[in-house]
């Protein structure tokens, strides 16, 4: 694998660009592999790649059901950041964010990681004092977080409607500036290019139909292109946790329900950083090619249908509009939904199952592209050594039945009020 | 978006109604604590069809429950709810 360098693509320049070569082979699937990952997304090719790098291991393999990158690392708004409230969140998403300040450089790749700011703002006293706890909780684990002031909210985004007559009037924001945008097809690819490199068989157009089980324990798995074996098996599929488990006969604490984002007609640069509020569920940032990404609540109903309801989104739309009235002159082009799979307290969970061999990385909610690095990581670990990563001990998928929910918003065991 | 017909208002906007939580997750009053761990906490979500109890909220704000395709969106049957209908 050659490396990707600006001197390649000066020499290519006077070859008529004739070097480039397929980022990752098209292999067909073996007899056997240590570890097979279930799901060719950002979250499953992060962890073989580190499975290569890291562990040393070099007999794996990514089985994924479509083409890697085209579920919900395709479809997310591409907004990185670690301000959450709660430690073991903290901990998981720091370190993440940490990993995507040198990830372009690491993978050879650049992922395009942007950090322009990350900001949540307030709309009345009660927003202020729960951002400023925020703030507190995040400084008090070494996270940047700054409260911001109405006149450098104004400052930082000129086109907020910072009037008092305005729908959503604007008190001011916490701020962590090390958070941002990444691209987030090119955290697939890079992934999926490195891991290649490393020897990781990347299978598409291989959807996994069952375990295949010697006595307890997973031993492979059947799948649309035939039976592979397996030492130990990871799922890691996002929307479809549900379904995947429930071929090993396990119900999970995951609801698969829709997410929608959309997009508009590019434009020059109009939003400096990642807009967010600590009242409404909506969110806005300008992609590099100029598209105004945003989006808003989940559809709050059980689906894997990767399409939504189109009530949801005018209320997006209407948040969007309420905070940047500029955006009402601009075309949305594109609409698109993907399928989360909400955990039961809103944190995702990362470890083994109850059944030997078969572990489990899902229950990520809306919130999974972020750790995408992180969740690599502490799954690598966790599937390598058959042990949990201190990062996603915490995480583990018995924590519900323990009463040691991680549950930042403090709603209890609903998805749909998330 | 999708059309539901309520058993007692008729066809109606899904934007009138709200989804609650499927059938088989009510905890029984009588359930042992492993039992409501499990129906509290798990589900069996399935890529298929389901019942789920979704409310006319905006309505005459009946519980009702749907039985509904997760992928296709078809439903199948709205049934008002009653001892009868989770029977």
């Amino acid at each position: 694998m050659s490396q990707y360098s600006a001197f390649g693509l000066l020499r290519g320049a006077f070859n008529g660009q004739k070097h480039w070569q397929p980022a990752w082979r098209d292999p067909e699937p073996k007899a056997h592999y240590d570890i097979i990952i279930i799901g060719g997304g950002g979250h499953g090719l992060a962890t073989a790649y580190y499975l290569a790098k890291v562990h040393g291991l070099k007999n794996i393999a990514v089985l994924e059901k479509g083409w890697i990158g085209g579920g919900n690392t395709g479809r997310n708004t591409t907004i990185v950041r670690s301000n959450y409230r709660l430690k073991p969140l903290h901990d998981l998403f720091e370190f993440g964010l940490k990993m995507w300040e040198h990830l372009s450089d690491d993978l050879n790749y650049n992922v395009m990681f942007s950090p322009r700011g990350a900001m949540f703002l307030g709309h009345s006293d009660a927003d202020m004092t729960k951002l400023a706890e925020r703030g507190d909780a995040m400084r008090c684990d070494g996270i940047d977080a700054d409260l911001m002031t109405r006149a450098e909210v104004a400052k930082l985004e000129p086109l907020l409607d910072m009037s008092r007559d305005a729908r959503f009037p604007i008190d001011g924001a916490l701020i962590q500036r090390r958070g941002g945008t990444a691209r987030h097809d090119a955290v697939a690819w890079g992934y999926a290019r490195a891991a290649d490199s490393l020897g990781v068989d990347i299978i598409q157009k291989c959807e996994v139909t069952g375990f295949v089980r010697d006595g307890a324990a997973v031993v492979g798995v059947e799948t649309t292109r035939g039976r592979i074996g397996a030492g130990r098996v990871g799922i890691c599929v996002a929307g479809n946790s549900g379904h995947v488990a429930g071929l090993a006969g396990l119900q999970l604490p995951v609801e698969s329900q829709t997410l929608q984002a959309m997009v508009t007609e590019g434009v020059k640069p109009m939003i400096n950083s990642v807009i967010m509020s600590q009242s409404l569920h909506c969110y806005i940032s300008q992609s590099d090619k100029g598209g105004v990404v945003f989006g808003g609540d989940p559809d709050n109903w059980p689906s894997y249908a990767q399409r939504g309801n189109s009530k949801v989104m005018e209320g997006a739309v209407a948040q969007g509009l309420a905070l940047v009235p500029a955006l009402s002159r601009l075309r949305m082009v594109r609409t698109w939904s993907g399928v989360t799979d909400m955990s039961f307290d809103g944190a995702p969970i990362i470890g083994e199952t109850p059944v030997k061999n078969l572990y489990l990385n899902g229950g990520w909610c809306y919130g999974g592209f972020k750790a995408t690095p992180a969740s690599g990581w502490t799954y690598a670990h966790t599937l390598a050594t058959g042990t949990p990563h201190a990062l996603n001990a915490p995480f583990a998928l018995d924590r519900f039945e323990r009463g040691a929910t991680i549950d930042e918003t403090g709603s209890g065991p609903m998805p749909n009020s998330r | 978006m999708l059309q539901f017909t309520c058993p007692h208002c008729g066809p109606r906007a899904q934007a009138e109604f709200v989804y609650e939580r499927t059938v088989d997750s009510v905890v029984a009053l009588d359930a042992s604590p492993e039992d409501a761990m499990r129906t509290l906490f798990t589900r069996n979500n399935p890529r298929g069809v389901d019942d789920e109890i979704w409310r006319h909220t905006y309505g005459c704000r009946a519980w009702m429950v749907v039985t509904r395709h997760r992928v296709t969106n078809e439903i199948s049957t709205i049934r008002a709810v009653g001892p009868e209908a989770l029977a």
